[in-house]
């Protein structure tokens, strides 16, 4: 009898920083706040070690699944696989480093910040775990609030702007979200997402509903050429917001191309595969492109995010098993290294008050802790071997030469890109002389500092010299994911063919024809054994 | 030849990853600081050397230490080829050390610790590469050679120096990224596998299916390789070299005569011979047009040095031109180029260093750089310039200095191969090479001083400077009369016989 069952870990997960907000509600003291917080967002970690227990297989663990509004056939359905199991562990393991990161960096409005940080972990875990399409809008759009005001309220000169910017762009994609979700319920009769996996929609239905996810996703990600809220986001967000920006909000576009698009539409999803391939190439070399050239240390970060997104995108339209592997992976990788990076760029803005880079010159001689962080993430980021980044990076080529020489050598000189980037801002901020006089006078790290880079850096090492441990959590479900998705993709092709009127059956839903491939619900292993 | 486990291989390395931390950790005291380089150079030679004894037997170590995906580990192995680089470098570090101190002293240099720091993580490298038993080891290492080295090519930290640098990274970091990596890829789709047949020359890693279905693929990844591996000085991509000598004097001295460039020419050696072994090589159509490109840098690089007057660009060029020696060799892949080529990786390592050092204790004694100036040096400075000229020698091909031996191998290969053209090149190199290096010395000894120079204030440099540079080219000269030395764990390495 395994003990874990009867503690509803994902749940808890969810509630905890929920509950915990109302917490905070009656302290004063700032620093009271701050403390509290942090002590919360440690019990959310150690709340997460029964997750520890993830089996490397197929299917979703941790399942609970309670009727909710029977009526809808809405279930209140949690659970994960090895598409998401990294993801939680992410936006879990990201809590405490921003209330860390955010120790000093906010002055103001304290407890009001906190309360967000905590509502966006919320809804964070929920949208990794969320198994009822409902369920996941709601932790979806949930999102969105804190994170709004989490830009309006701490951000920069330009907060306005980049609020409602963000606020605009990601609003639309959802509501195609929205009417996707309605239709899959009209189509598939329900909201619980293991079901819907194993029904089979007609092409023209797969065909729309993947556009409607698309745009969703694609504006969250960001691909090309819907990335441009992101740059103003991040740099306006305080870094506890570029954080979660980063390691985690972008990574639920592309964990809804996996869980929702592959799945649900695989035909439409191999049928739209060389745009989201041309897309991704696009996205890789254009944001390189642009980070190149930028002066402000966040855009150029932000803009890197879009290259390093687009990685993921690929490795996720390749369908082979490097590729998505590759994807999760990377997903993974660059919330950490990004994510360490907004918060290096914090603790540098602490002292200088400037993101420009000429602002933030001679580092290597006055913070030469911030510069041996800033150096190691840098190598991650564009891939060194031995860091994680590297593992990820290769593994999407990987995939991208086995498709075809052509795709791969189209994508190298992403790789180039990054390198010269990364190359350039650091070499600069190392080398240069201070631009003012009281440069000279930065403290180095302060210990809450090394807290909060410590921990990334450790992954960063670590996943990049033994990544096996988690590549083999991810791969049963991959493996099993695209198995399904092989089995599915053509399946409806030949329904339009055999179809008498020999055009494809708008709106109606085939039975799913396949023997091989099992029903979701059939997937899920049976607990307790 | 057996293979066998044992984790005694990471030694070596760990000696050389500890050092620099050493480094920082007592970079107050100046004298401990630089002991701990000495020690620790010292204790990693004499650590590869316990394995000279099993090698020559025909033995290979190798552990693996981490496992990142199937076929791609961090994995290390000592076999007849990595020994040799894994000893020269260390033992060089002495030396050189020993000639730092005069040197960053005298000059009363800035930033040493970093200096020193970034100098054993270059060393760190250069052994990790020569222990690298797959391509994924041999990147990374090759990688951090790169990064690490910047700081000491940027050192005087003006315009020169960040030009210089900048230079440098886009050569090193371009290279290796835009062709390096799509070529490791490419090895691993078509191979499975990124680990070296180690013992085994012939055949590489290509399966010999492989090399039948996509020859061309094959071919693809050969030339990635090749135009990745930028530290080898190939031509079109040997320009960072000679940019690179903004560095300070030792720093050219052990990087860019010995760890880095032989970083480069050692990874191409195992990439041909390793990697895709000497059938293969002559099967697919490789070995000639890499031997003449070779032959192309060779030649064109002692042509410019001949136009070079500042003494540390003409002995870039005479660098750049000297690599291109051991790629001639092991490309043509028959076994008496191979061992020209190898034999040629420590055999210039030893001459060439000599005469940075040579240029260094010039610029220390008398800030000197333009050959034209040193008229009548000699004098002075006898024994640098003694040493200056045997090395000098070595570098021509002339016995009993060492640099003949390998050259002897090299012609013999060729001859063997009935390469003509590629025979004349070697014979021009050998007449260029008196061109610019004999004038020098004769400058020096038989020219007299010119009358607006100061001559009679120059002496010797320091001894911790003298010492290094004198031993070095004895070391020159005792290997052209024992070949054998190098030449042993070559032959343990090839098996050819």
């Amino acid at each position: 009898m395994d003990l874990f069952n009867l503690y509803p870990a994902l749940t808890v997960l969810t509630f905890w920083p929920l509950a915990a907000a109302l917490l905070l509600a009656p302290i004063k003291s700032d620093l009271l706040v701050r403390q509290t917080t942090l002590v919360i967002s440690l019990i959310e970690v150690v709340l997460a070690i029964p997750l520890l227990g993830f089996k490397s297989q197929a299917g979703f663990q941790f399942l609970e699944v309670i009727p909710w509004v029977e009526g809808w056939g809405l279930t209140y359905a949690l659970g994960v696989d090895g598409i998401s199991i990294l993801m939680i562990w992410l936006s879990i393991l990201m809590l405490p480093l921003c209330v860390l990161c955010s120790w000093t960096y906010i002055g103001r409005r304290v407890k009001e910040f906190h309360v967000c940080l905590l509502l966006m972990t919320t809804a964070c875990v929920g949208v990794f775990s969320a198994l009822d399409l409902v369920l996941f809008y709601v932790f979806w759009e949930a999102l969105l609030i804190p994170m709004y005001l989490m830009i309006a309220v701490w951000g920069g000169d330009q907060k306005r702007y980049a609020s409602i910017k963000f606020f605009i762009y990601t609003l639309a994609g959802s509501t195609l979200l929205l009417v996707a979700i309605v239709a899959l319920r009209l189509e598939g009769g329900t909201f619980f997402i293991p079901d819907l996996m194993s029904k089979t929609f007609s092409f023209r239905f797969q065909y729309w509903i993947f556009l409607a996810f698309f745009l969703a996703f694609a504006i969250k990600v960001p691909m090309f050429p819907f990335h441009t809220w992101l740059p103003a986001a991040h740099v306006q967000a305080p870094s506890a917001g570029s954080v979660i920006l980063a390691a985690v909000l972008l990574k639920m576009g592309t964990y809804g191309f996996l869980r929702f698009s592959l799945p649900l539409t695989p035909a439409a999803s191999a049928y739209f595969a060389p745009m989201m391939i041309a897309i991704s190439v696009a996205s890789i070399l254009y944001g390189g492109a642009v980070a190149l050239g930028q002066s402000d240390v966040k855009k150029l970060i932000a803009y890197s995010s879009v290259a390093h997104m687009g990685f993921v995108t690929l490795g996720i339209f390749l369908f082979s098993q490097a590729g998505v592997n590759g994807a999760i992976f990377q997903m993974l990788n660059h919330g950490v290294i990004t994510g360490a990076m907004f918060m290096l760029v914090g603790a540098v803005y602490e002292r200088s008050h400037s993101r420009e880079i000429v602002k933030n010159l001679g580092l290597g001689k006055y913070l030469p802790h911030f510069m041996f962080f800033w150096g190691l993430f840098g190598l991650a980021s564009f891939g060194f071997p031995g860091t994680n980044g590297f593992v990820g990076e290769f593994m999407v080529i990987m995939a991208a030469f086995q498709e075809s020489l052509c795709l791969g050598l189209l994508v190298i000189p992403g790789a180039l890109l990054a390198a010269a980037y990364i190359l350039k801002v650091t070499l600069k901020m190392a080398w240069g002389q201070p631009a003012s006089p009281q440069g000279r006078n930065w403290l180095d790290l302060k210990k809450k500092e090394w807290a909060y880079l410590v921990v990334p850096a450790f992954l960063v090492i670590y996943l990049g010299l033994a990544p096996t441990g988690l590549l083999n959590l991810i791969t049963p479900s991959v493996k099993d994911a695209l198995a399904t998705f092989e089995a599915k993709k053509n399946l409806v092709n030949l329904i339009q063919v055999s179809s008498p009127t020999g055009r494809p059956q708008g709106l109606i839903i085939e039975e799913d024809l396949s023997p091989e491939a099992p029903s979701a619900s059939e997937r899920v292993p049976e607990e307790g054994k | 030849m057996s293979v066998s486990v044992s984790c005694n291989v990471l030694w070596p390395l760990l000696v050389t990853l500890l050092a620099p931390f050493g480094i920082l950790l007592t970079g107050k005291n100046q004298n401990i600081r630089e002991s701990v380089s000495i020690v620790a150079g010292a204790l990693t030679a004499a650590l590869v050397l316990c394995f000279a004894p099993a090698v020559l037997a025909g033995h290979i170590y190798r552990y693996e230490l981490f496992r990142i995906l199937p076929g791609i580990t961090v994995a290390f192995a000592v076999d007849g080829l990595g020994i040799i680089f894994a000893f020269i470098a260390p033992f060089l570090w002495v030396f050189a050390t020993s000639y730092n101190i005069g040197y960053m002293r005298s000059l009363k240099e800035h930033a040493q610790t970093r200096y020193y720091f970034c100098f054993a993580i270059a060393i760190f490298g250069a052994v990790g590469v020569a222990l690298a038993a797959n391509v994924f080891t041999l990147y990374l290492f090759y990688e951090i050679i790169s990064v690490f080295t910047y700081p000491l090519v940027a050192h005087h930290q003006d315009e020169e120096g960040f030009y210089g640098a900048k230079k440098y990274m886009v050569y090193l970091m371009g290279t290796s990224k835009l062709f390096l990596l799509p070529a490791m890829v490419l090895t691993y789709v078509l191979a499975g596998t990124l680990e070296f047949p180690l013992g085994d020359v012939k055949n590489g890693l290509f399966s010999a299916d492989v090399i039948a279905a996509h020859p061309n693929l094959v071919r693809l990844t050969y030339v990635l390789f090749i135009a990745g591996l930028a530290k080898a000085a190939l031509m079109p991509f040997h320009n960072w070299l000679p940019s690179a000598m903004v560095a300070p004097t030792p720093v050219s001295a052990l990087l860019h005569a010995v760890a880095v460039v032989k970083a480069g020419v050692f990874s191409v050696s195992r990439i041909i011979l390793s990697g895709f072994g000497t059938e293969p090589m002559n099967a697919l159509g490789l070995s000639l047009p890499t031997a003449y490109v070779a032959a192309f840098t060779i030649v064109a690089a002692s042509l410019i040095a001949l136009t070079k007057d500042d003494i540390k660009a003409r002995l870039a060029y005479s660098t750049v031109s000297q690599l291109s020696y051991v790629v001639i060799g092991v490309a043509l892949a028959v076994p008496a180029s191979v061992q020209g080529g190898l034999l040629h990786i420590g055999h210039h390592a030893f001459s060439k260093i000599t005469l940075f050092f040579g240029a260094g204790a010039i610029y220390v004694a008398s800030h000197l750089k333009s050959i034209k100036a040193m008229n009548g040096l000699g004098r002075k400075m006898p024994w640098t310039f003694g040493a200056f000229g045997l090395a000098s020698l070595s570098m021509i091909g002339m016995p009993p200095v060492c640099g003949f031996v390998s050259k002897w191998y090299l012609v013999n290969g060729v001859v063997d191969q009935g390469q003509m053209i590629l025979l004349v090149a070697l014979l021009c190199s050998t007449i260029l090479n008196a061109g610019y290096f004999v004038p020098i010395f004769y400058r020096a000894f038989f020219l007299p001083p010119d009358p607006a120079s100061h001559m009679e204030e120059y002496k010797e440099a320091p001894l911790t400077m003298v010492v290094p540079l004198v031993f070095t080219s004895f070391v020159s000269v005792a290997l052209g009369i024992y070949p054998e030395i190098f030449h042993n764990f070559i032959k343990a390495f090839g098996q050819f016989y």
